[in-house]
């Protein structure tokens, strides 16, 4: 009976699933029984016949499924070392990673590490948003997968953007960074920022009680992270408890990129008293800080971010990034270009990113003074294709090169922005300016796009004035940049200052505006205190533009980069309407190396107390074949935290070498002379 | 045998019955689009009449698990559009929605304290055999190192076995920040749901703190080793002073409260012994302390896990684990490996019943006496119907059998005799036995100390003998006398008779509820909060298995006891009303008696409160863990739990909340503590 009453029921199930499938079902249903003694029979023919496409590709699926969990099951079986093991049979033995071979040596943890985050690298998640990001609570919006920006663009860039206004979150959105070392050691999966550096100083005894990310919110400018999220005074608080904790012994600090101008203004603000800064005292630096190794540090601004500001395009913005100022994500260029965002990507990211406060901080500071004027600038000649020779061990073709005396004839590098190829070359007793500072913008009444980017209230004739003023130094950028987006501007003036200070004792200097600028404040009374520059030099880094008009259509950028503009030869500087130079492919060597090689050295205005300071550069030379992924030796911005001889440094520092242990400066560029050019009074 | 016959034919022939509707459908597109498909085809004819031979039962095997994939994607993708709402099941708003509708914001800061178990660890110097695994979770996330390693795993989640500190070369430490214990494994949430609600009343990075600390170690090592402590007051001082001067709530779970009330006395004292903030830290700095699933008093749990590993451990992951863990995949002695490792665990020992027979009753004397059995989950929901008039003659039952107070007990009679008829004993004159070497090391690497002890001497040691949670810890002594030296340096289960004896300055006291004092801070609130109405092990009966010399572990469990039904003997386990882990006695007394009012353990009479939570089990698989939860670890997603943490966090007192709400005997059981206050 009970066979009986499962038959029936397992029949009536099949019944209904097939009835769901198949209308037909009735009649081969009574058919089964012989379908099933032909199929013994020849079942080789019927198969055949049944074999059909959909069959085929159930077929291939399984097959590739099945495939795919073999491989993965193998995958996963490897042992660990394998890939290792591989890389190694390929290029010989690799070189002991500094961890490794500085702990044979002896070195042990001694000095707290605190690592500040540069610019983009720092993850940001998400704590309130609006409807459409649900589900996304404490999940990462930047960093990561970035699988939001595919999913949910307008979303993102809705979440990413800050308040126009205040610079602050905008209502209902609360986006913060991540903490813990978590924030930035990796910026997206297998791209690290930190984590070799991270994982060199475990090798040595680090662990996360003496190790701190100083994770910060880098879209907001430096003083309303402080406002907003405290983070200056959790930094405050987490320096003193490491100091305590390991024994009075001061910390290493190790900014990365825009992260030394977010340290100068912390190490302002510190000292400051309560209100506005940290009231930790005159001396605090001096009592909790041992070294500030500056890796790639953009001190005096790069000239990308004007590119950035501007036409929110770099050189490489096939290759590049959302934010121009840090390029080079290397799965970027295939999202950028594909109109994810529909058709004003650039638009909508331009409209994003100038909402972030923290890229004006990289404007370049210190004026002509520092960055040249019309005719002059401290680079003057630059060999730029002599590089590649040199890395190739061709030194003979240096000397010969009929490419040599083209480009030695001389760049106007001042020019940071210049309107055609010919106007930036021609000497400037022969450009006809019109000055555009006073002229009228054009109006438009209407305003239909529903991206705003500042450049629909220029209007025609705004854009006509840029366009014949011809030529900006690092000066009169700042002027265009405050006629071009005046409300962007406005909020730089509250937050960043650009120039240089005539006199530091000036009170309006104790306003934290000034902090992050070298420039303009001075370094605090530790003379104890070490200070490092160190930067990858061998990189063509983007130094000064050619722009073209490009249409005077509503919703679109008027300006671009002349990409069609091109040195004469091939070793020229100017490439696709960009002027390159020495540097570490973000930062020109100027930029990094100037206050440590000259406006600090010694006792001198900006360093009252006499901190000792060193130029530590790294030669970049690329990874031998794809196996070594991004190298050993880079120089680049972002793969130079994974340059082994830079690891070695910070380790020696943080086992509580001196600079002068480490062998002083340590210089490839021409980065002393170029600053003995610069007249600047110290 | 021909119904039979038919039914076969029925599944066997479905599938190809398929086929041929598939390539009907098929052919009729083929008729109307295009010439390539028909190519193909062809080709796949071609291929086929080839080979007729080749499509065998691999490519019948390729066939169905491409199908297979290609309808599991489907559903995956239909799933995914379909609207939630669509599914039926009303979401209830959650809590940190409907308070800030009501108007509450983020006022003080929060501190969330995580319990045992639940705190990831992962690694940061390991040996050859973990390479690449640095900086990985080794404890939490997926575990996927446990299968793929799993001795390598095990030899670097172990402590060192005479220091309790981490062995030679080996560098596991506590993940920091949220992440360290907002989900344990992926999917399982431990804090998530809280955390969420917090962030709906406005809480974020800066006033919301998780203290993760590596649960292994004794509490006091923490601090030896990671400065956990210093950390913790440091942040709780930076979040006071970055957040307006707001005084901190602190919400510590299972061992975290008793880990804070080890860190409230470490606070205070002379930097010599502690953090040297002195008196008045604790007022000035704390609001209130929201002990969630407190083991103020321990946990009889521990006793067994102690001694067997057995038992559903604190949380239910553990019983999750176990069943990976039985099923030999470490070889034949997983058991013995884990036991091994977890010995080495000195926090294990904090959760060991404390208080004596003070509290836990003795051979024939318990507080629970009188309550109603909630075993069964048919009892539970009765009791929870107010119609215990019913049960009467069930708990009746259950008063006359059970003798709560012997934890554990060899053989069911022991556990049910009258105590005179206990064999009595004098444990001293066995300690000079168990030392006989006679086991040698044949039992592979393994070690747990049994292989030292002489099987016969725990034989006489334990048989038929039953005892108390003071008199547990000469057994336990008995068979882990490494472990207990160890630990009993580190923690202290006694009741204090005389709180002055400056004796109690030292740091084994200082989790103990029962032996140190409550700071000055008489505005400081504290809570007990904690589920109820999920039946809860008590004490045990055991039973001695058969002397094989590798099978290492002596005792087990003995599951084939049982009661009659009603009774809260059930496989070898005495149940009682509790939250799954901890029982509502070991929770709650402190609340309810020993902190209530002004009394020694609380000489500046800070206000205490107790809060239970009723379970609800969830009504569906479709549900998962519910909102209305009292068990261990899902008492944290408790909708009610989460409002009042939300309400006391935005400001409210313990009064504004509602004061106590009690479901429990617990008040009944505290009064016949005899307990001098």
């Amino acid at each position: 009976m009970s066979i009986l009453r499962r038959r029936s029921k397992v029949r009536n199930s099949s019944d209904f699933s097939e009835a769901e499938k198949d209308k037909d079902a009735d009649e081969s249903k009574k058919d089964k029984g012989k379908e099933k003694l032909n199929r013994k029979q020849d079942g080789g023919e019927r198969r055949i016949k049944k074999w059909t496409c959909v069959d085929s590709c159930c077929w291939f699926i399984g097959f590739i499924c099945s495939m795919w969990w073999f491989l993965l099951f193998l995958y996963n079986a490897m042992p660990a070392s394998f890939p290792q093991y591989v890389t190694e049979a390929i290029t010989g033995p690799l070189p002991d990673p500094p961890g490794v071979k500085l702990k044979k040596e002896g070195l042990t943890a001694k000095h707290p590490v605190v690592f500040v985050p540069g610019i983009v690298t720092g993850g940001l998640e998400l704590w309130e948003g609006r409807q459409c990001a649900d589900g996304l609570f404490r999940k990462r919006l930047w960093g990561g997968t970035f699988g939001e920006v595919y999913k949910r663009p307008l979303c993102w860039v809705e979440h990413m953007s800050l308040d126009n206004e205040t610079g602050l979150d905008p209502p209902g959105i609360r986006v913060r960074p991540v903490s813990g070392l978590v924030a930035a050691d990796y910026f997206a999966p297998g791209y690290f920022v930190w984590a070799v550096l991270i994982a060199n100083l475990a090798r040595i005894g680090y662990e996360e009680k003496t190790m701190y990310m100083a994770a910060y919110d880098w879209r907001i400018s430096f003083q309303n992270t402080e406002v907003r999220d405290r983070t200056l005074s959790r930094i405050k608080s987490n320096i003193e408890l490491m100091v305590a904790t390991n024994g009075g012994r001061k910390v290493v600090v190790i900014p990365h990129s825009m992260g030394v101008l977010y340290f100068l203004h912390f190490m302002k603000w510190v000292e400051a008293p309560a209100p506005m800064g940290g009231g930790g005292g005159t001396n605090w630096c001096a009592e909790h800080i041992k070294a500030v190794m500056n890796i790639g540090g953009p001190f005096l601004g790069v000239p990308k971010a004007v590119s950035g500001f501007f036409s929110n395009e770099a050189r490489d913005i096939a290759a590049a990034s959302l934010d121009s100022i840090c390029n080079k994500w290397a799965y970027a260029p295939g999202f950028l270009d594909k109109d994810v965002f529909g058709l004003q990507t650039l638009q909508h990211l331009m409209r994003m990113a100038r909402t972030w406060d923290s890229t004006m901080s990289m404007i370049p500071k210190g004026g002509d003074t520092i960055w040249g004027g019309l005719d002059w600038s401290p680079e003057g000649v630059y060999n730029c294709g002599a590089k590649k020779p040199k890395n190739n061990n061709t030194h003979t073709k240096v000397p010969n090169g009929k490419g040599a005396s083209s480009f030695m004839e001389g760049v106007n590098y001042g020019r940071i922005v210049s309107f055609g190829k010919d106007v930036a070359e021609l000497h400037s007793s022969k450009i006809e300016r019109v000055d555009f500072r006073d002229s009228v913008k054009g109006n438009n009444p209407v305003n239909k796009c529903d991206v705003w980017t500042e450049y629909q209230e220029l209007g025609v004739g705004g854009i006509k004035a840029v366009v014949d003023y011809k030529v900006y130094t690092a000066g009169s950028i700042l002027d265009l940049l405050h006629f071009v987006a005046p409300k962007l501007m406005k909020r730089e003036g509250a937050h960043f200052s650009h120039g240089i200070a005539d006199n530091l004792d000036d009170p309006k200097y104790t306003h934290y505006k000034y902090w992050s600028n070298p420039l303009e404040t001075r370094l605090p009374n530790a003379p104890e205190m070490e200070i490092f520059s160190m930067y990858g030099v061998g990189i063509p880094t983007e130094r000064a533009y050619v722009y073209k008009l490009t249409s005077t259509a509503e919703c679109s950028i008027p300006f671009q980069i002349d990409t069609s503009a091109n040195g004469g030869s091939e070793n020229s500087c100017l490439k696709d309407g960009v002027f390159s130079v020495n540097g570490d492919e973000t930062v020109p060597v100027l930029s990094a190396g100037f206050m440590c090689a000259k406006g600090w050295r010694g006792k001198t205005r900006f360093n009252p107390s006499g901190i000792r300071t060193y130029v530590r550069e790294y030669n970049h030379a690329p990874p031998a074949n794809l196996l070594e992924g991004r190298g050993t030796q880079s120089g680049a911005h972002v793969d130079m935290l994974g340059n082994f001889a830079l690891i070695e440094d910070i380790l020696r520092v943080a086992a509580g070498a001196t600079g002068e242990e480490l062998g002083g400066d340590q210089v490839h560029s021409d980065i002393f002379k170029w600053s003995k050019k610069i007249n600047l009074q110290l | 045998m021909a119904l039979i016959v038919r039914f076969r034919k029925l599944c066997f022939v479905e599938p190809v019955r398929f086929q041929s509707y598939e390539s009907q459908k098929c052919e009729k597109k083929e008729e109307i689009v295009a010439p390539p498909t028909k190519n193909g085809l062809e080709i796949n004819k071609k291929k086929t009449k080839r080979g007729p031979r080749e499509l065998s039962c691999i490519d019948y095997c390729c066939w169905m698990i491409g199908y297979l994939c290609t309808i599991w994607w489907l559903l995956f993708f239909l799933y995914h559009c379909l609207p939630a709402t669509l599914l039926g099941f009303q979401v209830p708003e959650s809590p940190g929605t409907r308070l800030k509708r009501e108007g509450l914001i983020a006022q003080h800061p929060v501190v969330l304290v995580p319990g045992f178990v639940t705190g990831g660890l992962e690694l940061w110097e390991g040996k050859p055999c973990a390479e690449g695994l640095f900086r990985k979770r080794l404890w939490g996330g997926t575990f996927s190192e446990m299968f793929k390693r799993s001795l390598c795993w095990l030899d670097h989640l172990i402590l060192h076995n005479e220091t309790g500190l981490d062995p030679p070369g080996v560098r596991v430490r506590a993940v920091p920040g949220l992440a360290a214990a907002d989900y344990f494994a992926s999917g399982y949430f431990v804090w998530a749901v809280l955390i969420e609600n917090l962030a709906k009343i406005g809480y974020e990075g800066k006033n919301l703190f998780m203290a993760a600390y590596d649960w292994r170690l004794s509490f006091q090592n923490t601090e030896i080793r990671d400065q956990a402590l210093t950390r913790l007051k440091s942040k709780i001082e930076l979040m006071y002073v970055t957040n307006g001067y707001k005084k901190v709530v602190v919400v510590p779970h299972s061992m975290g409260a008793i880990y804070f009330l080890h860190f409230l006395k470490w606070v205070e004292l002379s930097p010599l012994m502690g953090g040297g903030s002195g008196p008045g830290w604790c007022s000035k700095h704390i609001k209130a302390i929201m002990n969630i699933g407190p083991t103020f008093l321990g946990s009889p749990k521990m006793v067994t896990s102690i001694l067997t590993t057995e038992g559903k451990d604190v949380a239910r992951f553990r019983a999750m684990l176990s069943g990976v863990l039985d099923s030999e995949l470490l070889g034949i002695q997983t058991v013995e490996h884990v036991l091994r490792v977890s010995r080495t665990w000195d926090s294990t020992v904090s959760l060991l019943p404390k208080g004596g027979e003070t509290i836990w009753g003795n051979l024939d004397w318990f507080p629970e006496e009188g309550q109603v059995c909630v075993c069964s989950k048919k009892r539970s929901l009765l009791t929870s119907t107010n119609d215990n008039s019913t049960d009467v003659k069930g708990g009746l039952q259950v008063k006359e059998s059970n003798k709560y107070g012997r934890i554990v007990s060899f053989g069911k009679s022991a556990s049910q005799l009258p105590s005179s008829e206990l064999p009595s004993f004098d444990t001293k004159e066995f300690f000079g036995l168990h030392m006989d070497k006679n086991s040698g090391s044949s039992c592979g690497q393994v070690w747990t100390e049994y292989d030292v002890i002489n099987r016969e001497s725990i034989r006489k040691f334990a048989e038929n003998k039953a005892f108390t949670a003071a008199t547990v810890f000469d057994l336990l002594r008995f068979v882990a006398p490494k472990m207990m030296q160890r630990a009993e340096s580190q923690f202290s289960h006694g009741i204090a008779d005389n709180l002055d004896d400056p004796k109690y300055e030292h740091y084994i006291y200082w989790s103990n509820p029962l032996e140190t004092r409550l700071p000055d801070a008489p505005d400081m609130e504290i809570y007990c909060l904690y589920g109820v109405g999920v039946p809860t092990e008590r004490s045990y009966v055991l039973k001695i298995s058969p002397a094989d010399r590798c099978k290492s572990i002596p005792f087990r469990i003995d599951t084939s006891v049982d009661g009659e039904e009603g009774s809260c003997l059930k496989n070898g386990v005495y149940l009682v009303d509790g939250d799954e882990s901890v029982p509502a006695l070991s929770a709650g007394f402190m609340c309810a008696k020993g902190w209530k009012g002004r009394t020694r353990f609380n000489p500046f009479g800070s206000r205490t409160y107790i809060r239970e939570y009723q379970h609800k089990p969830s009504s569906s698989l479709l549900e998962g863990r519910t909102t209305e939860s009292g068990s261990h670890v899902d008492v944290l997603g408790n909708y009610a739990f989460i409002e009042d943490v939300l309400r006391v966090a935005a400001g409210a007192t313990g009064a504004e909340i509602g004061g106590d709400r009690i479901h429990s005997d617990i008040l009944k059981m505290s009064e016949k503590i005899n307990l001098q206050l």
